[in-house]
């Protein structure tokens, strides 16, 4: 308690900031000593990256499950996606609607020739998009599970619409084929270098903002949404209007995700915004830990690499491995990477259990962490020093 | 006016396969809290157990009886996923009892794994089923449209499966005891009713009932690993419209999403069909945000 | 306070449940720093009228009139956070912390008198605020917790810290449902100071099934009994009413 008081308001030097700061250094180093293959893919799990900030602000801060945040990632990837497909396009109709016999370019396509509009709506759209669909569920108090099964269904939705109008975006082959970016190609290394260095400045950004948000008195509001709901509103906040933002916020963030992962990539399709893809989303953030920032950029970091590693290596066992890695995170880890550092304590704990029954009551709050994860404070957030300005 | 009313009728046939799923849904969510993603896996592993009765049918049996299969593949589906059920139920769910979320994330896992599983042993490519030869007739109705015979009897099995379910509930022991567990937990266990029994029962029978969904679409068409995933979504959106806890609930949403889907996609276009019924999921739960029969309650925070 | 003007006026106010009355026409004033308590066997529609008072229930007839400088609201119209903001303080029969915050947290977010999410992004704690957070919690003796879990609190200071919320956001007029629930006799003891100290700049109305509380701490008490109003006056008055000891205080004040 004393120790927390002793840090500086704004300047702690946590062992998750540390953390923080050897992941990016990690990461603003990797050029330097991996293959330009690699350094592709993490560029691309930057990305997921950012992603997984906004579901751990959503889930890990407020407690709403979101199944669906591949359309917010999808949204602002396909976004992008159009601007680059009418850069390809030399200002002739895109090759694929004139496969679908589409003999017009589309008047929701003519904004996108203009790259300050793209670069605009690859948050906008998200997050209006979130407001309208937040507004709807939180106002009335849809929540819970309830939200999970429709954000989910939001996500089948999209993915068929998309599948469906075939000529307007592509079908079920997305949009690919894309040349230049801004004027430069896609191809070279130069603009493959900076649009990773570009992916890392807005991660470390809104990791930045993500921390900001988290100990201001906002992120106060929406641990208490997470724990007490109702409390809340009769403490005189609103809460769906918190929760509107923190979903909007996490739109955003998917949104510029996705814009960033399209010329990465080089393809969006509706199989990267369907139901797998953003249920996959989650458990990012569940392994790295959720409700702790860099818990949820680890988490996308590592899941995805092993993803890489194990399906180059064993095809067919990548499925079992994630369904295990669901299972066995939520069951038997529900601290995630992060709570590592506690695995000594808590065996420690038992054992102690085991080998005497005397010191029952220190013990037993031990197992009662264990078994409710949710409820143990350090698990689950990031302690504020704040009683120390007192 | 003929394609609408037949558009109608296959429909209902949807809503009867969604009425099945969604019923072990409801009963499952209401029970235990549990969001059991791997039931459309259940669906899946009915469809599976269907195929693989009819090849060793078609093997040992005379061919005379070869449409009798079809019997022994419901009771088998039953049978099979109602076992898979229970087992997942005491290795895996019953630690997740009042964890909706959790759950969940679990079962999403659970799903994965099962699809994978049949995946190795019956190959990613669909295998086809072919329905008893006595449905394979389409019935006139007043010689405006066709009664495909598989749909309707879809339609029958559904009908039964449900008051199967009625009664069990409403008219059985047992039954009063899943109800009685369902409105106060803690209240049933101080009287004497065996939850833990109850929940594991309860699993088991609504894993049974979705292998009989399982069968059933074998009848739309063929099966792959993956079709568990295409009705889990609108199963959940069932439970989602009718409401937890009751079957008229059930009914009540098997039939908006079940029939409204293709009415909308007869009215605008088959992409459009799917953003639309969300859309009017969403305006039902602005006045029913828990579902057109849902059970009022006092508690603060439930 | 001559022309004294009810801080709270219900009048004629109606709730159903389905076919249910819960409450049935009751009508009554509140005036300034009284403390007043609702008493009746359990389903005699306390909590609802409660309930009904901070947004959480609708009336199915009458209304709600509640009155702060010189303002005068009809809080069926409100939503409930809204209601809050206006000065109504509300306390649950369940004490309702967050659990995910320090016990200093929790007081934080009660202080803070602006609550949009633009105020809670920018604004720090003014001196004054965790002045009033330190001696609230001084109060209630969880000062030197105020870095702590909640969790690790037992029943009663969990209540305890629930009304020290409360009263550090300064309400108007506090609902308080069975605030000593749970608590030992000094404990109670306590709280009754607490409402005594609480009353100078507030109006308090209490559901309480606890006879030795409400005679301490009373200053009148309104007898529900099957969700109409049974009879009004001084805890004196109202124990020597013959229709009183008839539903309730005869059957031991259960």
């Amino acid at each position: 308690m004393d120790l927390k008081n002793l840090t500086v308001r704004g300047h702690r030097l946590t062992g998750k900031n540390i953390l923080a700061m050897l992941i990016f250094l990690f990461l603003a180093t990797a050029p330097i000593y991996m293959s330009s293959f690699r350094v592709n893919m993490l560029g691309k799990y930057m990305c997921f990256a950012l992603v997984a900030l906004g579901i751990d602000m959503i889930w890990g801060y407020t407690g709403i499950l979101s199944l669906g945040h591949g359309v917010y990632f999808g949204l602002g990837a396909y976004c992008m996606a159009m601007h680059l497909k009418l850069e390809a396009s030399n200002g002739e109709l895109p090759d694929f609607m004139a496969w679908s016999a589409v003999e017009k370019l589309p008047a929701f396509w003519a904004p996108f020739h203009s790259s300050v509009f793209t670069i605009c709506a690859v948050v906008l759209i998200p997050v209006i998009f979130a407001a309208i669909i937040g507004s709807l569920t939180f106002l009335n108090r849809i929540r819970g599970v309830f939200f999970c099964i429709l954000s989910q269904a939001l996500s089948y939705a999209l993915a068929t619409f998309m599948i469906g109008r075939q000529e307007y975006f592509g079908g079920s082959n997305g949009l690919t084929s894309f040349t230049t970016i801004f004027g430069f190609s896609v191809n070279s290394p130069t603009t493959k270098m900076v649009l990773f260095y570009f992916t890392l400045v807005f991660l470390i950004g809104a990791f930045a903002l993500c921390t900001k948000i988290v100990n201001s008195r906002v992120g106060r509001v929406l641990i208490a949404v997470r724990d007490a709901e109702n409390r809340v509103r009769f403490t005189g906040y609103s809460p769906a209007v918190y929760k509107v933002f923190v979903y909007c916020l996490s739109a955003a963030l998917a949104g510029i995700a996705g814009a960033l992962y399209v010329p990465q990539v080089g393809i969006i399709s509706p199989t990267d915004i369907n139901i797998a893809p953003s249920t996959e989303m989650v458990i990012w953030v569940a392994v790295g830990g959720k409700a702790t920032l860099v818990g949820s950029i680890l988490g996308a970091l590592v899941v995805n690499f092993t993803k890489s590693i194990v399906s180059e290596q064993f095809p067919d066992i990548w499925q079992f491995f994630i369904g295990a890695l669901f299972i066995a995170v939520i069951l038997f880890f529900p601290g995630g990477l992060i709570s590592i550092k506690d695995l000594p304590a808590k065996v420690i704990g038992i054992i102690r259990k085991k080998s005497s029954k005397a010191d029952a009551a220190d013990t037993a709050a031990v197992n009662a962490d264990a078994r409710e994860p949710k409820k143990d404070p350090k698990v689950s957030r990031t302690p504020v020093g704040k009683g120390g300005s007192v | 006016m003929d394609l609408f009313l037949m558009q109608l009728f296959n429909g209902l046939s949807v809503s009867s396969i969604l009425l099945l799923a969604a019923l072990g849904l409801a009963i499952t969510f209401g029970l235990m809290g549990i969001i059991n993603m791997a039931h459309g896996e259940f669906i899946m592993i009915g469809a599976y157990t269907a195929y693989v009765v009819q090849n060793i049918w078609k093997a040992v049996m005379p061919e005379n009886i070869f449409d009798a299969y079809f019997f022994a593949a419901m009771l088998a589906a039953f049978i099979v996923t109602a076992a898979v059920g229970l087992i997942l139920e005491r290795l895996i769910i019953r630690h997740l009892y009042g964890r909706a979320i959790d759950s969940l994330l679990v079962t999403w896992g659970i799903s994965l794994a099962l699809q994978q599983t049949v995946r190795s042993i019956f190959g990613p490519t669909n295998v086809s089923v072919s329905a008893p030869a006595f449905l394979d007739k389409n019935i006139q109705v007043m010689g405006m449209f066709a009664m495909s015979g598989k749909r309707l009897f879809i339609l029958v099995m559904a009908a039964v499966s449900c008051l199967l379910i009625a009664v069990f509930m409403y008219k059985t022991k047992q039954g009063r005891n899943i109800r009685a567990a369902m409105q106060n937990r803690e209240m049933a266990a101080s009287l004497g009713v065996n939850t833990a029994k109850c929940d594991m029962l309860t699993f088991a029978i609504g894993s049974g009932f979705a292998g009989i969904a399982g069968c059933a679409i074998t009848f739309l068409g063929p099966i792959g690993p993956t079709i568990g995933q295409s009705y889990i979504v609108d199963a959940f959106m069932t439970v989602v419209v009718g409401g937890v806890g009751r079957i008229i609930g059930s009914i009540t949403g098997a039939a908006i999403i079940g029939v409204g889907g293709p009415t909308f996609e007869f009215f605008t276009s088959a992409s459009l069909g799917k953003v639309m019924i969300f859309i009017v999921v969403i305006i039902i739960l602005q006045f029913r945000p828990k579902g057109i029969f849902s059970i009022r309650s006092r508690a603060l925070d439930d | 306070m001559a022309e004294a003007v009810p801080v709270l006026e219900i009048r004629d106010a109606s709730i159903t449940f389905g076919n249910f009355r819960a409450v049935k026409n009751v009508s009554t004033k509140v005036y300034e720093n009284e403390i007043r308590f609702l008493i009746g066997p359990n389903g005699a529609g306390k909590t609802t009228l409660l309930d009904a008072i901070c947004g959480k229930n609708r009336l199915s007839g009458g209304n709600i009139i509640y009155r702060s400088e010189g303002e005068e609201y009809d809080l069926q119209k409100i939503k409930e956070n809204k209601i809050v903001n206006i000065g109504v303080g509300r306390k649950f029969q369940a004490p309702s912390v967050f659990t995910g915050l320090t016990i200093f947290e929790n007081m934080e977010l009660a202080v803070v008198r602006d609550r949009s999410v633009f105020a809670s992004l920018k604004s720090k704690l003014r001196k004054q605020e965790i002045e009033d957070i330190k001696h609230q919690l001084q109060f209630v003796g969880l000062y030197e917790m105020r870095n702590e879990y909640p969790t690790v609190l037992s029943h009663g200071q969990k209540q305890w810290l629930e009304i020290a919320m409360l009263c550090v956001s300064k309400p108007k007029l506090m609902l308080l449902d069975e605030p000593v629930a749970g608590m030992g006799r000094r404990e109670t003891q306590r709280t009754a100071e607490l409402l005594k100290i609480i009353q100078n700049n507030c109006t308090i109305v209490v559901v309480e099934h606890d006879m030795q509380f409400v005679k301490e701490v009373a200053t009148l008490v309104t007898v529900l009994h099957d969700g109409e109003l049974l009879c009004e006056g001084t805890m004196d008055e109202v124990s020597g009413n013959q229709q009183v000891i008839d539903v309730y205080l005869g059957r031991g004040g259960e």
